[in-house]
């Protein structure tokens, strides 16, 4: 079978931000351009986002899709060990889990993995 | 007639951040005609901290920074009209604009007309009780160490309106402090939702100062942003119908682009249709953003919705103490040396604190506290790896514990661990709820100015 995919980073497609509220991480995605937008949507969803974040247990995970701007707001309740005052990690705002998010694989076409190798934007 | 457009800069985001891009701001306020000058710094447990210091020194409790912050544009800022609002005054804004008197009288400035906002306040004993019973906590009122609802523009527009040069405030959600300015200069109905909603997206956007002008958005060789060093603090152009665009001060470093814009316009926002403020219900369903010059954008689509009928409040109380502390191991071994030391730890304390475990350099921030991610193991090389122990409890000497055990490494073993550090502080949890309007009474009055 020719292999006409290749899983990329999400680094690759989008880039992102995360921000607290108590015991709730939010963290935006926003597509590097349109292409990259239309493949998250397909693979960027509640469920696959909370299995990727399963080791801090997100009670619930909301994606919110805002296609003016291309991009997508997480809400994962439940992931921050209680949040600022409460959590033991030195990181307690979460500011890092949007990297940990960036991480994720996603599938591309192989053209399109192409095109976004080392861009900078 | 219609008014002109409104600028309004902000020149810090929380409490600690840079105290040097203000000049840069007014000076770029002064070039366009004038306009406000903001500064937030209150973060979520920052008035907690301050009600500490001010149950040590009835004078403190306001934002340690204060002097750097005003001092150096308080001059030209009277001069050219530039007022002045901030959540500075933190839980003591009397004694914060008492300092800015002081500041004003050592300079040989005209004395300011300074506003001060009250009614955020609720650690009186009945305010708590009730709070309680409507958080349904049964936690000790001793325990409690600040309690403050968010107030919204509405007293900040007024004593603006009044002719205050400085608006001092306490806890005000962070929004407000542009939409209250907004709100005086144009005169807009408290219950002009769409117009709300956009001067509130307008204030979300400065709110965390550089955040939108490239400074929490850089990785380089990615998305890089020049100037790092000197980034400019973000002034936002609105307009009488509620327009607006975002750019930066002058002659600084840092970029204002799409991405960047878009970055800080979904910032800690939960549904994009319902951004709660004490102010409005700001929707960015639909919004759009334009590059409209270099660094400049325009966010148009904004719209808002009637305000939540309740406020929030948070609760800050004293929960025990945390301690931590930590080690470095590097070369052969280094990993399994620091997971070894801290499998050491869990082993002779474990059972009377409740401890985290991390080997910064192989993973650390990512895990979760109960270690389920270490748990997997990781693989990655680390060879220069520090062992951070963490643990919290009530007894103070009970988490000491932590520390002496991680020095006791120094000898005990395993071998080639240095470079210990150890701390402890108070550790203060929150609660939060919302509260009828009524609840609160809010207001504000111009301070009297006491010379001692």
């Amino acid at each position: 079978m020719i292999r006409t995919t290749i899983d990329l980073p999400l680094h690759q497609l989008a880039h992102c931000r995360a921000g607290d509220k108590g015991n709730t991480s939010n963290i935006s995605v926003i597509a590097w351009d349109t292409e990259c937008f239309q493949l998250l949507l397909e693979q960027l969803t509640e469920t696959s986002v909370a299995t990727w974040f399963g080791h801090r247990h997100p009670t619930r995970v909301t994606r919110y899709v805002l296609p003016r701007i291309e991009s997508m707001n997480f809400v994962l309740e439940g992931i921050l060990d209680g949040g600022v005052n409460d959590a033991l990690n030195l990181d307690t705002h979460g500011k890092g889990l949007s990297f940990w998010l960036l991480e994720m694989p996603i599938a591309a076409p192989l053209q399109l993995a192409d095109r976004l190798s080392n861009q900078i934007y | 007639m219609t008014a002109k457009n409104l600028f309004v800069g902000c020149a810090t985001g929380f409490s600690g951040d840079r105290t040097d891009g203000t000049v840069p701001v007014v000076d770029t306020l002064i070039a366009l005609g004038g306009g406000v000058l903001t500064f937030e710094t209150l973060a979520e447990r920052t008035l907690a901290l301050a009600q500490i210091e001010k149950r040590k020194n009835p004078l403190h409790g306001y934002e340690p920074l204060l002097d750097d912050l005003v001092g150096p544009v308080l001059r030209r800022c009277l001069d050219h009209s530039i007022k002045i609002v901030s959540n500075f005054g933190a839980a003591n804004p009397q004694a914060a604009a008492q300092r800015i008197y002081a500041l004003a009288r050592v300079q040989g400035l005209r004395r300011p007309r300074i506003a001060v906002v009250h009614g955020d306040d609720l650690t009186q004993p009945e305010q708590l009780q009730s709070l309680l019973k409507r958080l349904g906590s049964n936690i000790d009122p001793a325990r409690i160490v600040s309690a403050n609802a968010y107030l919204g523009a509405q007293q900040i527009s007024e004593a603006l309106q009044d002719g205050a040069d400085i608006v001092v405030t306490g806890r005000v959600s962070d929004p407000s402090l542009t939409l209250g300015p907004v709100l005086a200069h144009f005169g807009w109905s408290l219950d002009d939702w769409h117009k709300l909603g956009c001067g509130t997206m307008a204030g979300h956007m400065l709110e965390c100062g550089t955040q939108v002008s490239g400074g929490y958005f850089c990785v380089p060789g990615q998305k890089p942003v020049e100037g790092m060093d000197r980034i400019g603090f973000p002034i936002a152009e609105i307009d009488s119908q509620g327009n607006f665009s975002v750019f930066k001060a002058a002659n600084t470093g840092g970029r204002v682009d799409l991405r960047t814009a878009k970055e800080q316009l979904l910032y800690e926002v939960h549904d994009p249709a319902s951004y709660l403020t004490p102010d409005v219900t700001a929707d960015i369903t639909n919004a759009t953003i334009t590059e409209t010059a270099a660094n400049r954008v325009r966010i148009d689509g904004v719209t808002g919705h009637e305000r939540p009928a309740e406020l929030k409040v948070n609760v800050c109380y004293d929960n025990g103490w945390l301690c931590e502390a930590e080690i470095s191991y590097a070369g052969f071994k280094a990993k399994e040396r620091a997971m070894l030391a801290g499998d050491t730890i869990r082993k002779r304390i474990g059972h009377l604190i409740d401890l985290r475990i991390d080997i910064i350099g192989a993973l650390s921030i990512f895990g979760d506290d109960a270690g389920e991610l270490a748990a997997k193991g990781f693989n990655a090389p680390a060879n220069d790896v520090r062992l951070r122990v963490a643990g919290v409890h009530m007894q103070k000497e009970t988490a000491e514990k932590v520390s002496r055990e991680v020095l006791s490494l120094y000898c005990c073993g395993p071998a080639g661990g240095g470079g210990v550090r150890s701390s402890i502080k108070p550790r203060l949890d929150t609660l939060s709820c919302t509260i009828p309007r009524d609840f609160v009474d809010a207001g504000w009055t111009i301070a009297q100015e006491q010379r001692t």
